[in-house]
């Protein structure tokens, strides 16, 4: 496998009691998509949160690019080109959708003409190009979730974290992302995402790890994930696995 | 910053520059002082509440502060009155950014942040009406000399181009700022903060420069209210009387826009004049006035007296335009 952009290393973070990550090591392959999943609560935001600067972890590192970053204040890290997408969309609401991609397009053009130009660019891309004088705030979820990539892409990252950006939106418009993503990938933007929607795990990730409970307990390619039972149990609860064993060989 | 955008504001200057030919009388010229002053001091509040969303209530610590420095610069230390004037501007940014980073680098937000700002004019206040070299409760008068070199004039009509001049440098300062990468940082800011940490804004940084330009423009008006009224003691200065002008006048004109302070001023200046008019000098009056407007402008009208006429113009201009125009075509 090609080099790692980003390890990972015995990462901890603690809300109060609860341990929400719990002493996670991964890493991410450079050019790769890697996806990131696991049940409600399991720790996925908070994993992304640490990784992008938005909180600290209580214990572990984070090296980017062979260096470590662990605490470095979130503006800093998109400048050295980690951009991520946030689970519940954060639009600049009462600015246009061009307005809005053009912020993330002005951290490598300081020019209000070079930044509008790129953004409209961008804005094509994700399937925003008619939407550009819209609000944010009137946009539709799927719109909001566009302009979540969209602001993302803009600031010309090398790794991308996407945080559910396919929830809430219908089959099609989920069928009309998927390519996207893609082409993000094939454009050399390391992707890591988080998602619950299989489908695109399966079509889209190389590489997949599986967060329960804070801990990592699963990772390989996706087939290799799709049975692994401890996964299947960390989703459907105990005994499942071997319950959904018996029901197969009952039925076959 | 193209010619279009800046010709608004010339147009605007330019008619304003017209009142002293047209306006003879001292009080009609001593009214458009005041209110050029409160737009001046409103413009400075609305670089970092209106563009950048952090809602002061103590900008009277930058007025006051240039109106000390430079009616103490002058009569303790001799130092020339423009050159006065200029220090107690840089004395102000000095402030608005101390003030600033303490403020935000500790993560105030909201209503702490606007506290905050009450907290430190108040204690500025109180220093002011106790140390010797502010004259204490006596105040500071600065010595009669009627001489240009001295930033003293015989008739009012000098003192209304100074304040002009001033506010077209804040109204270029604030289009400037819009057209600016800096601008649609700090708006980004305002919006949502951690979307903009998140592309790469320094949210803190940007607030503090705001402040620091804010305070700059607001300390301007306190220099020049030394220089006019040849007097400060502590209740002027770093009263609360003008941190609420501050605010007021741009959210009542249009919170966030070039023009809205101005605006605002005009109107505040205006409805204070007529509640004098109508209930004589009946203490207190005018600041009833204000807050029932605020009330009326913060239900009715968020965007200000400039967004009512906005969509006034919008409502006229379309009623004029045969057919709707889509905003924008994009082929393909
Ligand atoms: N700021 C916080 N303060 C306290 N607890 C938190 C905080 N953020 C997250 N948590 C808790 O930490 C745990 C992990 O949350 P996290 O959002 O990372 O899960 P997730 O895997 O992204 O889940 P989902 O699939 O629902 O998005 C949850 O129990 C959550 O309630
Ligand atoms: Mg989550």
């Amino acid at each position: 496998m090609a080099d790692k952009i980003m390890r990972v290393e015995h990462v901890s973070k603690r809300f109060d009691g609860l341990l929400a990550v719990d002493d996670v090591s991964l890493d991410f392959a450079s050019g790769s998509i890697t996806a990131l999943i696991g049940p409600n609560g399991a720790g996925k935001t908070t994993l992304f949160a640490i990784v992008s600067g938005f909180l600290r972890p209580n214990g572990g590192r984070v090296l980017y690019r062979g260096g470590d970053i662990t605490g470095q204040p979130s503006h800093r890290l998109a400048r050295m080109g980690i951009a991520r997408t946030f689970q519940i969309v954060q639009p600049f609401a009462d600015l246009s959708v061009h307005e809005n991609i053009a912020i993330g397009a002005h951290l490598s053009r300081p020019a209000r003409a070079a930044a509008l130009a790129a953004a409209a660019e961008v804005a094509g891309l994700v399937g925003l190009g008619d939407l550009l004088e819209r609000r944010a705030a009137s946009l539709t979820v799927s719109g909001g979730k566009r302009l979540e990539l969209a602001r993302a892409l803009a600031i010309t990252p090398t790794l991308l974290l996407l945080d559910e950006v396919l929830a809430g939106l219908n089959p099609s418009e989920i069928r009309d992302m998927l390519p996207v993503i893609r082409a993000i990938r094939d454009r050399g933007v390391t992707i890591v995402m988080i998602e619950h929607v299989m489908q695109a795990v399966m079509s889209l990730a190389d590489t997949v790890h599986v967060l329960a409970e804070g801990r990592l307990i699963a990772e390989g390619p996706p087939l290799s994930i799709a049975g692994n039972s401890r996964v299947i149990e960390a989703y459907l609860g105990r005994g499942a696995a071997g319950r959904l064993a018996a029901v197969g060989g009952g039925n076959g | 910053m193209t010619a279009r955008l800046l010709l608004p504001l010339l147009l605007v200057v330019v008619a304003l520059a017209l009142v002293p030919a047209v306006v003879t009388s001292n009080v009609a010229l001593n009214f458009m002082v005041t209110v050029l002053l409160i737009a001046l001091v409103g413009q400075g509040w609305n670089v970092l509440g209106g563009y950048g969303g952090q809602y002061s209530f103590g900008h009277s610590a930058f007025f006051g502060t240039g109106a000390y420095v430079t009616a103490i610069l002058q009569v303790r230390y001799g130092v020339n009155a423009w050159l006065g004037f200029a220090l107690g501007i840089a004395t102000g940014a000095l402030v608005g950014a101390a003030i600033g980073a303490v403020s935000f680098r500790s993560g105030l937000r909201g209503s702490y942040f606007a506290l905050v700002t009450l907290a430190f004019a108040e204690v500025l206040r109180i220093l002011a009406s106790v140390t010797p070299i502010t004259g204490a409760g006596v105040g500071t008068l600065i010595k009669l000399d009627l001489r240009p070199e001295a930033l003293q004039f015989q008739s009012r009509v000098p003192f209304y181009w100074i304040i002009l001049a001033l506010v077209a440098i804040s109204l270029i300062v604030a289009r400037v700022i819009e057209a600016s990468r800096f601008g649609a940082w700090l708006v980004a800011v305002r919006e949502n903060e951690s979307a903009a940490r998140a592309l790469g804004v320094n949210a803190t940084l940007m607030k503090v420069s705001a402040m620091t330009i804010s305070a700059a423009i607001t300390a301007a008006a306190g220099c020049f209210y030394a220089q006019y009224f040849l007097f400060v003691d502590s209740g002027i200065a770093f009263g609360p009387w003008i941190s609420v002008e501050a605010l007021l006048a741009p959210i009542i004109g249009g919170i966030g826009t070039v023009f809205g302070p101005l605006l605002g001023a005009l109107v505040v200046k205006m409805l204070g004049e007529l509640a004098k008019l109508v209930a004589g000098d009946a203490p207190g009056l005018d600041l009833v006035i204000y807050g029932c407007v605020l009330i009326l402008v913060v239900a009715f009208a968020p965007r200000g007296v400039g967004g009512v006429f906005h969509e006034f113009y919008n409502f006229v201009s379309r009623a004029w335009t045969p057919a709707p125009t889509p905003m924008r075509r994009r082929d393909g």
